[in-house]
């Protein structure tokens, strides 16, 4: 049982104590009920601000501040010595929370790991090194005589992002490239042979990288720890307490369209343009436009329609309507009829997919003859303005939006479009295309649903 | 294929690939242009390399040593497109009979090549009941494709599916820069590029690391190679930010792009020869003054009397005098002509592809059905000299296979037709060096293996 270090290094550490646990194994700790569930929605509010952060697309130093302040604000304890212990329980109890469903697991692990990256940033560079040293990864520094001969393109890749040439006693571990994926997809990292030279102040992702696989497969085992005994043994106690917690934060789904509503084709143009939020109406028209949209467009546009509530047959019907003009039908049932069957969870692996969140919308990365993503993110300044336009948002209001684009809020920009157009304020704001749809129609058309 | 034929062939079983319409033409030499079942019939029966594709495949685990994983070749996906537009996923063959007799007998339009899963992929409902999804794939080459139609605002000279000499070299540069990161940067040695059929290449990545990627590691692999930050909706297709270029932009740029780009795509492409064409050069730079001041001069000396030839290469040098002259001391205005370069020039990759590894991505070796042209290999040592207009075609092939006369019982008789030099070349380059090395593999894993259970058996 390792888990609370500051004690485990104590004993030949003394003077670095670095206060983040690894979470390798569930305390075995007695917890009150209440405590039990205090702390898991007090580490919520941390997770879920986190996700926040991410989704207006703030930069790491922004995150930095972000998370310490959360987690400063969120995660204290009365008692000091009571801290640690919060951190784990509230850890492990929102595993349990968020281990039961692909889509819950994802959205954990990725917080998690946002958050673990951030607070080991925070610590001190020697704190980090004994951290380092409790992953037991194989990797030595590289020698003197090594690191002289690739100096000079260390140097090009730390100028490349903006910072300053490594000193002669600059540490740099050489590690399969691998084992450091985000520092490769970013290029902040010298390649050579296959192997990455990773600078001591990057070692931060290969610990991250290592905690977040560890974490992933202990989430896929908890999952079936719950299934097999631990949801009937506590049906009582703390299975209420779990399933309730995951509802609350994560909001609806929205795979499965409202009973309420279902549109059709006919309707498709006219709900369209009242009630599509901007990146949903951009791929709409583009679509009718070109008869045609690459793969990321399909897929944004394809399962947020799912979510609307058009039915699987009428889905066919309407790309093909489309598609079929630019490459014929022929080739419409032999491309992309698949994906459509497909996303609707009737082909492959049958996985019922998700319409996309805002969030996902917002991190994608569209590129040469993509439509999808997220408008306020983006169109360059002009055709956003042009977009909003068409969409009948007033002077006023758009430069509202214009700043709140400007500050990188893209979903309050979003929301703010959203009350310009329905001239209606909309105070849960927007974080998802589906709900930017449910919302509209429930002003548009407030008799619908009989239930209220 | 009509009804009747189909019937008589389950009448006569022996026809089987020798179809009555293929042997009159067999008579004469003259093969009409074109693609048809009968042709493919003749080239899958004749001249498609099935057991060198089945030897790839098996990774040497078609071999006898104790190692070998002799369930691995069954559990690869190989899906068919068969005429008509059907489509036929998750085959799998555990030998190459299996395969060959199955290609010979489908004969498919197209064929792909998917993952290698937990489980036999045929068998993949028996095991979906069970619950837990353990029909997932394990492994998978690394791949690439680059599509000549995502050119389509860079190139004049055509426009779609077309492709002419003057634009294929966009591919070629492609071809450069991705396999010397592949082989420089990320230590891969067993690469294999496929010219597509029609419009573009693939490229197979198949040494063991490759295959063994998880889609996190290789969506890094295809962020790396991705320099277009900007979509259809914002300006900007380039952005190079920083003082300095990432070692593997440097190279890209001064090893390949910048020459490729003012010897052969300035003059080619006619970029400066037109207000149009320049207009979208003159977009990429930021800076207003600039810009007004190279349109004064280019709209002033449209009637002067330079040649049409020069006009690219002198208008360029104006561009860049004007953003590396000392006065511009501006990082982002000088980073600008890179940029200008990189968006021209740079490979556009369809990420897709690469990012996830159940993609299906076609064999080579294949018959494109609507040029009728072969899918070969592409040497990326001498990719310039290759020309996708003259590769060898479906008619071209059955031609030369009815000039050397009827031989009987020929293996090889792809050797005296125009795609000997391509078979050959994927044996000697690609396929032996990749077999030897799985080899080694397999024998030095199997030797760690002996010495870990011995040293538990000491214990």
């Amino acid at each position: 049982m390792e888990i609370i270090r500051s004690q485990r290094r104590s004993s030949k550490v003394d003077d670095v104590v670095s206060t983040l646990p690894l979470y390798r194994s569930a305390p075995p700790l007695q917890v009150r009920l209440e405590d039990f569930e205090l702390f898991a929605i007090d580490r919520l509010r941390v997770l879920k601000g986190i996700s926040d952060g991410l989704s207006r697309g703030k930069k790491p130093d922004e995150m930095e501040k972000l998370v310490s302040d959360l987690w400063k604000a969120n995660m204290r304890h009365p008692q000091a010595s009571e801290f640690v212990n919060k951190d784990i329980i509230s850890h492990f109890v929102l595993r349990l929370v968020y281990c039961r469903t692909e889509e819950l697991r994802k959205w954990f692990l990725s917080m998690e790991t946002a958050l673990f990256r951030h607070r080991f940033r925070l610590e001190t560079p020697e704190a980090q090194r004994v951290l380092l040293a409790e992953f037991d990864h194989p990797y030595k520094a590289v020698s003197h005589a090594e690191f002289e001969s690739v100096k000079e393109k260390l140097g090009q890749v730390a100028r490349s992002f903006g910072q300053s040439l490594p000193s002669a006693d600059a540490i740099y571990f050489k590690v399969p490239f691998e084992e450091v994926p985000e520092l490769v997809a970013g290029r902040r990292v010298f390649l050579q042979k296959g192997h990455a030279y990773v600078a001591m102040n990057q070692v931060v992702s290969l610990v991250v990288t290592q905690f977040r696989s560890h974490l992933s497969k202990a989430l896929v085992l908890t999952n079936r720890k719950w299934t097999s005994t631990i949801r009937e043994q506590e049906k009582e106690r703390l299975t209420p307490i779990v399933e309730a917690l995951s509802t609350s934060y994560l909001g609806p789904d929205y795979s499965q369209p409202r009973e309420f509503v279902e549109i059709s084709i006919k309707d498709i143009d006219q709900v369209a343009n009242s009630s599509f939020p901007l990146c949903m109406r951009h791929l709409f028209e583009k679509l009718r436009e070109d008869h045609h949209l690459k793969h990321g467009g399909r897929m944004q546009l394809g399962l947020f329609l799912k979510g609307v509530g058009l039915k699987l047959d009428d889905a066919l019907a309407f790309w093909k309507a489309e598609f079929s003009q630019k490459v014929g039908s022929e080739r419409f049932d032999k491309e992309y009829a698949y994906s459509i069957r497909h996303n609707y969870g009737k082909e492959g692996k049958r996985t019922d997919y998700t319409p996309y969140s805002c969030q996902k919308i917002i991190s994608s990365t569209p590129g040469v003859g993509d439509h999808h993503g997220c408008p306020y993110r983006h169109f360059s300044e002009e055709n956003l303005r042009a977009a909003l336009g068409k969409m009948g948002v007033g002077n006023r209001a758009m430069e509202d939006v214009m700043d709140k684009v400007r500050n990188r809020h893209y979903q309050l920009a979003c929301t703010l479009t959203f009350e310009a157009v329905h001239g209606s304020s909309c105070d849960a704001g927007i974080n998802h295309p589906n709900q930017y749809f449910s919302d509209s129609q429930k002003i548009l058309h407030p008799k619908v649903d009989p239930a209220r | 294929m009509t009804m009747e034929e189909v019937d008589s062939g389950r009448d006569a079983m022996e026809i089987d690939g020798c179809e009555p319409e293929g042997q009159e033409k067999m008579r004469e030499n003259a093969v009409p242009d074109g693609f048809n079942a009968n042709y493919l019939k003749v080239y899958y029966g004749k001249l498609f390399p099935h057991s060198d594709l089945f030897k790839w495949m098996s990774y040497g685990n078609d071999g006898k040593h104790p190692a070998c994983d002799q369930s691995y070749i069954g559990r690869r996906e190989f899906s068919f497109t068969l005429a008509d537009d059907i489509y036929l996923r998750f085959q799998s063959f555990n030998s190459v009979h299996e395969m060959e007799n199955s290609i010979k007998e489908k004969c498919p339009f197209k064929i792909d090549i998917g993952p290698v899963y937990s489980v036999d992929p045929t068998k993949r409902h028996a095991y979906a009941q069970s619950g837990d999804n353990v029909f997932t794939p394990v492994e998978r080459e690394l791949v690439f494709d680059i599509d000549i139609t995502d050119y389509d605002d860079v190139r004049y000279c055509c426009s779609g599916a077309d492709v002419c000499l003057d634009c294929w070299p966009l591919m070629t540069v492609a071809i450069k820069v991705i396999d010397t990161a592949l082989r420089d940067d990320f230590g891969f040695n067993h690469i294999l590029w496929v010219y597509s059929g029609r419009r573009g290449v693939h490229c197979w990545v198949c040494d063991g690391r490759a295959r063994r990627l998880s889609n996190e590691q290789r969506a890094a692999i295809a962020d790396y190679f991705r320099v277009y930050k900007g979509n259809e909706n914002s300006q900007k297709k380039v952005s190079l930010v920083g003082p300095a270029l990432h070692p593997f932009l440097a190279r890209s740029y001064t090893e390949v792009l910048k020459d490729f780009f003012e010897e052969k795509l300035l003059p080619g492409q006619k970029l400066f020869s037109t207000e149009e064409r320049y207009e979208k050069i003159l977009k990429i730079i930021p800076d207003e003054s600039i810009t007004s001041e190279l349109r004064g001069k280019w709209q002033e000396n449209r009637r002067s009397s330079i040649s049409k030839e020069d006009i690219n290469a002198i208008r360029w040098e104006q561009l860049k005098h004007m953003l590396q002259s000392g006065k511009q001391k501006a990082q982002g205005l000088r980073r600008c002509v890179e940029e200008i370069v990189f968006s021209y020039t740079y490979p556009r990759l369809d990420m897709e592809v690469s990012k996830h590894m159940n993609h299906l991505l076609k064999a080579p070796f294949c018959v494109h059905p609507k040029t009728g042209r072969v899918c070969v290999p592409i040497d990326p040592k001498s990719c310039e000299e290759f020309d996708p207009t003259s590769v060898p075609t479906l008619s071209k092939l059955l031609e030369e296979l009815n000039m050397g006369g009827f031989r009987a019982d020929a293996d090889d008789e792809w050797e005296r037709t125009s795609l000997g030099k391509s078979v050959k070349f994927f044996r000697l380059s690609f396929l032996q060096p990749l077999l030897k090395s799985c080899k080694e593999e397999i024998e030095s894993a199997y030797n760690a293996k002996l010495q870990l259970s011995k040293n538990s058996l000491s214990w």
